[in-house]
């Protein structure tokens, strides 16, 4: 199918919005808009961040998620209470796939989980003293730990406990960092605030804890990698990539991160920002309180890695400078190997894609290098400042949708016709029965990593692999297939 | 009355940022911007503008500084 026009955009648009009631017409009208790259602004097309209409599928989650699943999680060697009912912490445990180095259940605790467990009585009573136990319990059963976070879930700030008071008596008595998240479920419009909490409870609780201690010695080539949380590795491979274009990576935010590099991540010159929507504000934090510039990069495909590590360098000295063109340069046999086993197999496919965090426009140089085209794009829980730098990376013409509710994305699909959907596990099923070839990129369909030069080789592999699978041609029902494909199910049979 | 953020970028033009309303503007002109007095009316490249109190020394930037708004530009 040849691409749409501009005209035939807005039309899908108003024919997907038809089915809404009045009110819920017009506000949905807002978050759905045909990409135009003349625009310098997105407030002009998009609306964002604004709590979803009841009534429609959205597939947000909560300030508890942002913070306990996103942010303060992948942090190794803490241990994350899950504060609250059993069910926030068991059931997004380890499902995000944050790798790290270590022992579970001794020095590590990232696939555990912790949860208080509240009962009625706790509801009742309170939960304080339940907390205060727990802690010494904890200190007890792992003495490995570096420190505690306490994850609130929504019952906590609805009975009002003072979870600040038993960290700060927990702090003396256990003398290591308990840091209290009031990231309570019912904060906010989705995970995204969940992030911004999560980012103030670092800036009150942790950062500032090694302020005047100049014992760590430090380079003038250190760095900080912030917004990266080692899906399926991903950290590991964008870190090689600095390491070897002669940056010391300090400190990981938060894959595969600890708390002591957090400490020491004010020691640093520059801070490189993966995850602008879930780090951006501890990162503004540090640039004014600690006056450390940062940049974003993109880790996704060759052209953007290259573009990155040349503006990361820029900011350094010619040694730096020298490394990242060698390190370009060592990879470059190897991506354009990849390029051209896999990009005459995918030229021209149409991909659209609806994830969260940075990924709706940074993996869009990935798609590109391939020779695919993204032809629709949307973030779960984005703000403006998200969409203003996605509206260069998209095509004109093509389809922005913001917290794209179920039949939207379904109405869409069906009109666009993609070759391939990029989206959750919510959607996975939805579009595989449709026959439409899907990759979650949420954590990269078990597979990863996907940044650097050697996560490009996986992640073009894996859409070779979802896209050219034999099982699509199975899907269609018998009687609406062609001759020829009868005939190869026949021989296989 | 927005908590602004301030700094510099690259260009050494002023970046205006409001966490709240995830803002992001380039300051078009400021109407005091000499070594010893800075602050009055900024205009952004939006076409909205603020007011900040002048102060008698350049701010040691990044810094977060509160405005008034006077103009939304729309």
């Amino acid at each position: 199918m040849a691409a749409l026009t501009k005209e035939e955009t807005e039309a899908l648009i108003q024919e997907v919005l038809e089915v809404y009631p009045e009110q819920a017409r017009k506000d949905r009208a807002k978050h759905l808009a045909v990409n135009d790259q003349s625009l310098e602004k997105s407030n002009k097309c998009i609306t964002s961040n604004r709590k979803s209409q009841p009534g429609v599928m959205t597939i947000r989650g909560c300030a508890y998620a942002g913070s306990k699943g996103v942010v303060w999680g992948p942090i190794k060697d803490m241990i994350h209470i899950s504060h609250g009912p059993v069910g926030c912490g068991q059931y997004s445990r380890a499902g995000r796939r944050n790798y790290y180095v270590g022992t579970t259940g001794v020095n590590t605790f990232g696939t555990m989980n912790f949860t208080s467990d509240f009962q009625e009585k706790d509801i009742v009573f309170g939960g304080d003293k339940k907390l205060a136990k727990i802690m010494h319990e904890i200190e007890e059963l792992f003495p490995l730990n570096k420190g505690i976070s306490i994850q609130s879930e929504c019952p906590i700030g609805l009975i009002g406990d003072d979870i600040e008071a038993v960290a700060k008596k927990a702090n003396k008595e256990i003398n290591k960092p308990v840091v209290p998240v009031r990231c309570e479920g019912f904060r906010g419009v989705s995970q995204s605030l969940g992030h911004h909490i999560a980012n103030d409870a670092i800036r009150d609780w942790v950062l500032e804890n090694r302020d005047g201690d100049d014992t760590f010695p430090t380079t003038p080539y250190d760095v900080a990698v912030i917004g990266d949380y080692n899906i399926g590795g991903d950290a590991w491979a964008s870190r090689t990539l600095l390491e070897e274009m002669g940056l010391r990576v300090v400190a990981q935010w938060s894959g595969d991160g600890t708390i002591a590099e957090m400490e020491k991540t004010p020691k640093v010159k520059l801070n490189l920002i993966h995850c602008y929507r879930s780090m951006n504000y501890i990162a503004r934090h540090m640039e004014e309180k600690y006056k450390i510039p940062w940049i974003e990069y993109n880790f996704f495909g060759p052209t953007k890695i290259a573009e990155s590590l040349r503006k990361i360098a820029a900011l350094f000295d010619e040694t730096i400078q020298a490394g990242a063109e060698k390190v370009i340069a060592k990879y470059q046999a190897e991506y354009d190997a990849v390029i051209a086993k896999y990009k005459p197999r995918l030229q021209g496919k149409r991909v659209m894609l609806y994830v969260g965090g940075l990924r709706p426009r940074h993996v869009i140089g990935a798609y590109e290098d391939l020779g695919m085209e993204v032809v629709g794009t949307g973030y779960e829980f984005g703000h403006n400042d998200d969409y203003d730098r996605t509206i260069k990376e998209m095509g004109n013409a093509t389809l922005i949708y913001d917290d794209v509710t179920g039949y939207e994305f379904e109405e869409f699909v069906k009109k666009v016709q993609p070759d391939l959907i990029g989206s959750g596990i919510k959607e996975k099923y939805i579009f595989q029965k449709m026959g439409i070839p899907f990759r979650q990129m949420h954590s990269w369909d078990y597979s990863g990593p996907y940044h650097g030069y050697d996560g490009f080789a996986i992640f073009a592999r894996d859409m070779d692999m979802t896209l050219n699978n034999p099982c699509w041609k199975q899907v269609k029902v018998p009687w609406k297939t062609d001759g020829s494909s009868k005939v190869a199910v026949a021989a296989s049979a | 009355m927005p908590s602004v953020m301030l700094k510099k970028n690259a260009e050494g033009k002023l970046v205006f940022y409001v966490p709240k309303k995830d803002l992001e503007e380039v300051a078009e002109s400021i109407e005091f911007d000499t070594p010893d007095k800075w602050g009055g009316e900024v205009l952004l490249s939006d076409g909205s503008k603020y007011y900040f109190d002048p102060v008698n020394a350049q701010p040691d930037f990044p810094v977060t500084l509160r405005a008034k708004r006077l103009d939304s530009g729309e």
